[in-house]
């Protein structure tokens, strides 16, 4: 029974779905790994984007300039972690875990100060982006109803998959934020800004962090509610790290950690316990990284010699 | 007279931690000329060339190009301005191509993406140009040493260095390679470029310096030509005083065997033979020298010897008992101290406190703790002990050891394991990169510790201090002893030379085991 | 003292006052009583007892947090699985409370060691896995925390729940098993002890004992370590251990301390908060409980700003990222620092001069 639901179109569907939000994220951390700075505000620029989705949509009645607005927001969280990391010398992780911190309550703070709800942005009148449908998948039996009918956001974050793959191997910037994470020195001995490189890339990132977190509440549901992004950001971290910190990586483990998800709902329908099901989504990170690492730690003890 | 391209005028750099690095230092640098900047390590060098080169800010201090006043506040601006600067770690990126690492940065463009084509165009007629041998499409990481440094060369020249600052570039070299560079450095003369050559190596010095300004603890000494100058007036400059290099040694009296090794070896897991098949022993009483040059071995044989790896085949044995079963903490137990080739890695803990970096290898003895406590009393009176016996310079046992110099880290290194009454001493560059006062107090050390009948093995680069210190030399190369003379002073450098880097070679080593 | 410390201890002291400052802000915008608002805020706990008891409550469960997460960032891992360890923590001494029988007087007891031990698991995992995987701790340990919610909400759900009580909550944990309370008009309790010798207990572990000193020298260092002969996989594990379980506990105490039934349906944060305590108290358990006394302030504070006015609680969470932001921000007032220690440099250069 539950084979034939996840051979179902249906299942594939949702999986896509389930993994828009997180594949957003692990491209954010792919970038930023890539110039050497762990990410790990995903989570909180994911949430604040949550609701400002919401709160943009809303002012500018369209789901599109809600959308443009809140990437603006996510880079601008982008750059004030750059500013504490790079130029205050704040410990990366910590600075991360505060504006998590801070993501925790100032999205509560400002949804009650804008609107007067407590938690559920319930009474703002948000416009989430449309689903749409490709005109010759459509129609293709079983692929159609896998990939057609989908969020815009669904194809934009397929989309940014090639995207951030020729920006980061292809482009002067991308060669350079790669020079920079693997030896910074060596960058700025050319005389390339290593700060400012890196500036950029938590911008990049948090501008696409920031449309996963859109995504949440302006795509997969209607409405921000408190804590909506429920870990995915550090999920993504993980996705990506396994995924080698490239975008095809990092993309192939999201699909797996969008299934999981998607598999929870399907479980849901059967006689499985509520929250043994939403433990899913996390043992299968845990153990997906502990493989992962498994493997790469193997690996490196054979190179650990070369030089 | 050729005019004055470049002058640093009182140049005054402190850092954070309250060192300061260089004080009221004038350099002044004439058209086309190669310019030695001369001094012990410590001595400022590098400093001054992290201001000229933008990556460091003075506190005082004015720099002129062609008699203009310009200000360089990043690497980028005094790249502008045709300064480039070679490294002596390469800042190369590992894992991107030779053509890449030289156009980054500026790289050519086909609309928005990188010109991979035109880059690899532009390096291979660069490296023509200068006569450089190099297949531009490599990756680094796959390329030796000397082609890197090339590599390095070329990035400064692609972008249109006229100064070119080389910091120690022969110290990675082998004598061949470094007269290959040396060839280099004289066109790039003619060509017209102006090179700053700092070093430490009198010899090179004379080879190839036009003018030499030598530096003593962040202070300028003067500027000299090279011809009017002796070497031995330069290394007076450079150290205050004449060098001194002999040690009273009482006779050699051997004792006890107190390490054997047996045909080890010590393999990468990648298969690659790093230490190949070696025996030898060393008796209580005396020091047993190996030189060559770094990285032919040494290293794996150390951590083979301190029990940092167990992946080795043979037996080493300490006092008669087998060590392949014992871990670092067991190993010690048996009276083995080892001073390690770098003190910030592996040697000490750079935000602790003096007490603590000198507790490391002691808090276990029962005279220091109790089954869970430690005694912080008698640690205390023995850490001040240590810190007046062995002279470092510190307000208090309280100051965190990265607030020191490098020559009192390593003294807290030493100190520390020089105090467990050790039987066997693995010292391992004990005095690399640090000043001279520090380092004849090492030297003197180790041979009270010899004289005591204490084992020692000495790895060491330093020419002179195997040559001082020794009873017994070895020499490795490429995982082998390559000769080894029981007689010190009958071995001159040149000789010494030719078996490091392994044109010579003996087949059978006499006198390497105690029958 | 020298002036490396002066600063820091400004530095801190300037964050704070500026973290406060942007809340009042905050409030000044939010807020049609202002004023009121921030006196509730700042003096709210000092009007009865039982406001002062509030802090002295919330003050309880922080200190544990706070003294567990020193203890695992000494050895240098950021293993953030508290927060679970502190949440099975108090389902392990409900589930115990209600369901094993115990010698009266001994219950508190056993629940909260027995908690300590399972707590002390949930880190552990983390730990074990990047000993085993080399996976980072970090992620992992995130994960766990998730994974526990669900766990308790199961277990709550299937095995603890009352069914006649109105909510989701197990039944109610028999009155001699609970922590008495020890200042009458206050909830304060039994567990105020247990944290202050827990925090002393920390000190003397990290600084006075051998363990403590591995663990210390194994997170400054980790080659270091292992070159004197440390072995630090154990040590590192150990530490997790001992800090899972001063979390383990904390979570029973808390329990049985403050709460008549088990009620715990979503993360508690308190892994966020220990983060900013030992950021305050850098990582020196003793310096915990006056950070913990000066966090428990502000949220008392702002609970009685929010029942006074129509502030939200959350503005205190807000002002806790900023002060973490602040305080770890190494370069915050280090050009006034650099001056200061260049003027110094360049007076004892000057006084060696004429010496000579």
């Amino acid at each position: 029974m539950i084979v034939d639901a996840i051979l179902s179109p249906e299942f594939l569907n949702a999986t896509l779905r389930a993994t828009t939000p997180i594949l957003f994220a692990t491209l954010a951390a792919a970038v930023a790994a890539k110039c050497g700075i762990i990410n790990m505000a995903l989570e909180g620029i994911m949430l604040f984007s949550a609701l400002f989705g919401v709160l943009f949509s809303a002012m500018f009645q369209s789901g599109i300039l809600g959308l443009l607005a809140t990437m603006v927001m996510g880079g601008l969280i982008g750059l004030l972690l750059a500013f504490f990391v790079l130029k205050l010398k704040t410990d990366e992780i910590l600075a991360a875990i505060a504006i998590n911190l801070i993501a925790n309550g100032a999205t509560i703070l400002i949804l009650l100060m804008l609107s007067g709800d407590r938690g559920v942005s319930s009474s703002v009148k948000s416009v989430p982006l449309p689903r749409i449908s490709i005109p010759v998948i459509e129609n293709i039996p079983y692929l159609g109803a896998v990939i057609s009918n989908q969020n815009v956001l669904t194809y934009v974050s397929l989309i940014m998959v090639v995207v951030v793959h020729i920006f980061l191997y292809k482009m002067p910037l991308g060669l350079r934020i790669r020079a920079v994470g693997e030896n910074k020195n060596a960058a700025e001995s050319v005389g390339i800004s290593s700060k400012k490189i890196q500036y950029i890339a938590l911008v990049i990132s948090g501008v696409l962090a920031s449309m996963g977190g859109f995504f949440l509440s302006g795509g997969y549901m209607t409405y921000f509610t408190t804590g909506m992004t429920a870990g995915r950001g550090f999920i993504a971290l993980a996705a990506s790290f396994m995924g080698g910190n490239t975008p095809v990586g990092g993309f192939s483990v999201s699909l797996l950690f969008g299934a999981s998800s998607a598999l929870s709902n399907i479980l849901q329908l059967g006689n499985w316990p509520y929250e043994i099901i939403q433990m899913l989504p996390y043992i299968t990170t845990i153990i997906g990284l502990a493989i992962y690492s498994y493997v790469r730690m193997k690996k490196r003890q054979k190179l650990s010699d070369r030089g | 007279m050729s005019h004055n391209v470049l002058e640093m005028k009182n140049i005054m750099k402190i850092y954070p931690n309250g060192i300061v690095a260089v004080e009221d230092v004038t350099l002044e640098l004439q058209k086309g000329e190669i310019h030695a900047l001369l001094g012990e390590n410590g001595a400022g060098k590098s400093t001054l060339m992290k201001v000229l080169f933008g990556l460091e800010s003075p506190e005082q201090g004015q720099i002129f190009l062609n008699g203009e006043e310009i200000q360089l506040k990043s690497p980028l601006e005094a790249i502008k301005k045709g300064i480039g600067m070679v490294h002596q770690h390469f800042m190369l990126v590992s894992s991107l191509t030779v053509a890449e690492n030289i156009v980054l940065g500026i790289e050519p463009k086909k609309s928005i993406f990188v010109d991979m084509n035109k880059a690899i165009d532009i390096s291979k007629e660069l490296a023509k140009k200068y006569n450089f041998d190099i297949d531009v499409t490599q990756r680094v990481e796959e390329l030796p040493v000397g082609i890197k440094q090339k590599v390095e060369i070329l990035k400064a020249l692609y972008r249109g260095a006229d100064i070119l600052i080389l910091d120690e570039p022969t110290a990675v070299l082998t004598p061949q390679e470094t007269e290959e560079l040396f060839v280099q450095l004289k066109k790039l003369k003619e060509l017209g470029h102006t090179l700053i050559f700092i070093s430490h190596k009198l010899d090179e010095i004379k080879s190839i310096c036009d003018r030499a300004t030598i530096m003593k603890s962040g202070k300028s000494k003067g500027t000299y030509k090279v011809s009017e100058i002796s070497t031995n007036e330069m290394s007076k400059l450079m150290v205050g005083r004449d060098v001194v290099m002999t040690f009273d040694k009482k006779p050699l009296s051997l004792k006890e065997t107190a390490l054997k090794v047996r045909n080890l070896i010590v393999e990468g897991t990648t298969g690659v033979v790093r230490v190949d098949d070696l025996s030898f022993d060393v008796k209580q009483g005396e020091i047993f020298g190996i030189a060559g040059v770094e990285g032919n071995g040494q290293g794996h044989l150390v951590e083979a010897l301190t029990g940092l790896t167990k992946k080795y085949c043979g037996d080493i044995l300490i006092f008669d008992q087998n060590i392949s079963n014992k871990n670092i903490n067991e190993i010690r137990k048996l009276k083995v101290s080892h001073i390690p080739e770098d003190r910030m890695t592996l040697g000490c803990a750079a935000n602790m406190n003096i007490m603590d970096n000198l507790l490391s290898n002691q808090y276990q003895s029962s005279e220091y703790s109790g089954r869970f406590m430690l005694k912080l009393k008698k640690i205390e009176e023995r850490v001040n002990k240590l810190i007046k016996e062995y002279l470092i310079k510190c307000k208090s046992y309280k100051q965190n050891v990265g607030m020191l110099s490098g020559g009192n880290i390593q003294k807290v290194v030493v100190a520390r394991e020089f105090s467990t009454e050790p039987k066997i001493i693995i010292a391992n560059q004990p005095t690399r990169g640090i000043d001279v006062g520090a380092a004849s107090f090492i030297r003197q050390r180790i041979i009270e510790f010899r004289d005591a009948g204490c084992a020692i093995v000495l790895i060491s680069a330093d020419l002179n201090e195997v040559f001082e210190l020794s009873d017994r030399l070895a020499v490795m190369y490429k995982g082998k002893f390559s000769g080894v003379f029981t007689d010190v002073k009958k071995l001159t450098e040149e000789e010494l030379g030719k078996y490091m880097l392994g044109i010579k070679k003996d087949e059978v080593l006499e006198g390497i085991i105690y029958e | 003292m020298n002036s490396s410390n002066k600063f820091d201890i400004l530095r801190m002291v300037l964050a704070v006052g500026i973290a406060l400052l942007i809340s009042f802000l905050i409030i000044l915008i939010a807020s049609d009583e202002p004023l009121r608002a921030i006196l509730e805020l700042l003096t709210g706990p000092l009007k009865s007892t039982r406001s002062f008891g509030n802090v002295i409550e919330k003050m309880i469960p922080l200190i544990f947090t706070g003294v567990g997460i020193s203890i695992m960032f000494s050895a240098n891992q950021i293993n953030l699985a508290g927060e679970g360890s502190f949440h099975l923590g108090g389902l392990v001494a409900t589930y115990i409370a209600l369901n094993a029988a115990i010698p009266m007087g001994l219950s508190p007891w056993v629940c909260v060691l027995v908690a300590g031990f399972l707590g002390s698991l949930v880190t552990a995992v983390p730990a074990v896995m990047k000993i085993k995987t080399d996976s980072d701790v970090l992620v992992s340990s995130l994960m766990m925390n998730y994974i526990i919610v669900f766990f308790a909400n199961y277990v709550l759900n299937y095995i603890l729940r009352d069914p006649k009580a109105g909510a989701v909550v197990s039944f109610a944990i028999p009155a001699h098993i609970q922590l008495n309370s020890i200042i009458p008009g206050t909830r304060i309790h039994l567990g105020l002890f247990i944290a202050l010798a827990v925090a002393f207990f920390g000190y003397v572990l990290l600084y006075k004992t051998k363990i403590g000193y591995e663990i210390r020298i194994t997170g400054e260092n980790m080659d270091f370590a292992k070159y004197s002969g440390i072995n630090v996989l154990k040590v590192t594990l150990i530490s997790q251990l001992i800090g899972g379980f001063i979390f383990g506990v904390g979570g029973g105490v808390e329990i049985l301390g403050m709460y008549s039934r088990f009620s715990w349906t979503s993360s508690l944060g308190y892994g966020w908060d220990a983060i900013i305590i030992t950021t305050l108290a850098k990582k020196n358990p003793l310096y915990v409980p006056f950070a913990a006394f000066f966090l428990a302030y502000l949220r008392t504070g702002a609970s009685k700003m929010s029942i006074a006015t129509n502030v939200p609680t959350e503005i205190i969470t807000v002002a806790q990222g900023i002060i973490i932001l602040l305080v770890v921000a190494e370069q915050f007032l280090s050009k006034y620092k650099h001056k200061m220690i260049a003027k110094e440099a360049r007076l004892s250069l000057s006084n060696a001069k004429e010496a000579e």
